[in-house]
């Protein structure tokens, strides 16, 4: 496999003449705009990677004339800050990203849903925003974006929980399909993003589909912006190329002594050392929404691990029963196995359960749990049992 | 306890009466009131036209919406991997030393609410707690009391 080893990339934080990015999406056709999008080779950036040119073609091809952008702020996964920062440093990027989205696919309207633990952003975030409708007021362009209000449930951060949670009901996950494209915000045709990929998407535009494409692998073009945090001497938030593997981020980011790294948070996989010169952080490896934990060999990895299944089954909407009983029975498994009241073959039977809750959860999160579960029980056993 | 008055009917005018004014409405009140009390969602729902088993089925979902009474000022202290290997347990123990309570209770002067929370965001700057709405970071036992000290006047 091809190796782009580690480069540093500054696209999301450079600043840009926002008029001068829409003004040149303006004069393209809503399908100029998806074709540059779809070129890039843009997945989205919360972590799940749907391609984002393939969203906004499924929504614009909707005939109802009634649409939504939505952003999806509610940036809950543990070890992931890099939305946070993105808003903070250049709130007016999404709020381009969201306008050229508007006019690829016909939509008048914008949400932005912001976890409540961010809510402190909000009077600068506003002030950001009513600069921008009076810019784009300016020169007669019909679209406007309302924040919504997350209140601490990690659930929210799924798409279709997080539409629950706008319309004013609990954040529980509906059924799919029908997709958000087809029926989302309102039962109306909605492209919902994170709040990187519109960023990203603004600066597709600004450079070009072909420069874009240049960064990056076959399965994972681009870069990324990286949640860096856990033992390492330079915790932060960095844009890196995708393409490299653990190996050469544990080079840059490591402690010298990095025992395995977290990669996607909670609910992503578990690398240990042995692995990280063949693992590739990207589509074709490990995949992330940015959260890059690392450990040193002083870390209890049965810790790790009972932390995130703590997490899961507070988190967990307890709406389908493999979630709710699953993370639930789960954390109750390795304490036994670690209490010696069940024996370590038990170990085994909770693999199961997890396979059994990635096949019969009704959304991402119960689906994801045993990323972490597994790759943490399989790969650090004895720290689980001793 | 605190009383309604007028605020539900208040807050209804500026959000509106559908149901997807309920979040920002409740929202709104614990921002004011830190909690919501049984009264105050049962005009939530007569206000919005919907049962009250819905208004409180709704907030009963989302931490943030507290149904149990909280102090002025709540303190909610990341427990999420990165706080809790970097220190996570010497600010909740100094904060339960400081403050003569335990997490999830509330001082007898209802100045605060001590509580733990899933990962806040800033783990590049662990350990995190909020106080409100405020995030302050990179935590250490002596820095924490200077924080909470703020909040107590």
């Amino acid at each position: 496999m091809k190796n782009k080893g580690l480069t540093k990339v500054d696209l999301i934080f450079e600043s840009i003449d926002i008029m001068k990015v829409m003004k040149k999406a303006f004069e393209m056709t809503s399908d100029e705009i998806i074709q540059q999008i779809l070129e890039s080779g843009l997945k989205g950036r919360g972590g799940a990677g749907f391609p984002t040119g393939l969203k906004w073609k499924y929504t614009a091809a909707e005939k109802d004339p009634e649409k939504y952008i939505v952003c999806n702020a509610d940036e809950g996964e543990p070890g992931t800050f890099k939305d946070r920062e993105i808003l903070d440093k250049v709130a007016s990027k999404v709020y381009a990203g969201m306008t050229i989205a508007g006019k690829a696919m016909g939509a008048r309207k914008g949400f932005i849903y912001l976890r409540g633990e961010y809510r402190f952003l909000l009077p600068q975030l506003f002030v950001e925003l009513h600069k921008f409708h009076k810019l784009i007021n300016e020169i007669g362009y019909d679209f406007s974006i309302e924040y919504r209000m997350g209140s601490g449930a990690y659930i929210c951060g799924e798409e279709s929980a997080l539409f629950e949670s706008i319309e004013g009901f609990r954040g529980e996950p509906r059924n799919k399909p029908p997709y958000p494209t087809v029926s989302g915000l309102f039962s109306k045709p909605t492209s919902i993003n994170n709040v990187e990929t519109l960023v990203t998407a603004v600066m597709i535009i600004e450079k070009g589909a072909n420069e874009y494409f240049k960064l990056g692998t076959k399965d994972s073009r681009g870069s990324k912006v990286f949640s860096i945090s856990g033992d390492t001497p330079i915790p932060g938030i960095f844009e890196l190329e995708l393409g490299m593997t653990v190996q050469e981020f544990v080079n840059e980011f490591g402690d010298g002594d990095t025992k395995a790294v977290q990669v996607g948070g909670a609910s992503g996989f578990c690398v240990p050392r042995k692995k990280f010169g063949e693992t590739i952080i990207g589509f074709e490896g490990v995949p992330t929404g940015g959260s890059m934990k690392l450990f040193n060999s002083s870390r209890s990895m049965y810790n790790l691990l009972h932390n995130y299944l703590d997490f899961f089954a507070e988190e967990s909407c307890g709406q389908c029963t493999p979630c709710r009983v699953g993370c639930q029975q789960l954390l109750k498994g390795v304490e036994k196995v670690k209490k010696g009241e069940a024996k370590s073959t038990y170990l085994n039977e909770l693999v199961k359960l997890a396979d059994t809750m990635k096949v019969a959860s009704k959304c991402g999160l119960g689906q994801s749990v045993g990323n972490a579960f597994k790759s943490i029980v399989e790969n650090f056993r004895e720290e689980i049992i001793y | 306890m605190y009383q309604t008055g007028n605020m539900v009917k208040e807050l209804a005018e500026k959000h509106g009466r559908k149901r997807e004014s309920l979040m920002p409405i409740l929202q709104e009140i614990v921002r004011k009131h830190n909690y919501l009390t049984d009264d105050v969602m049962v005009a939530v729902a007569t206000e919005l036209d919907i049962s009250a088993a819905e208004v409180y089925g709704t907030a009963s979902f989302y931490t943030f919406l507290d149904t149990q009474e909280r102090g002025k000022n709540v303190i909610r202290v990341c427990k999420t991997i990165t706080c809790s290997m970097k220190g996570k347990n010497d600010i909740v123990s100094t904060l339960e030393d400081i403050l003569k309570i335990k997490v999830g209770e509330t001082t007898p002067d209802k100045m605060f609410t001590l509580l733990e929370t899933n990962c806040i965001g800033w783990c590049h700057k662990a350990p995190a707690i909020l106080i409100n709405d405020m995030p302050y970071t990179d935590l250490t036992p002596e820095t924490v009391i200077d924080v909470v000290k703020g909040y107590m006047r």
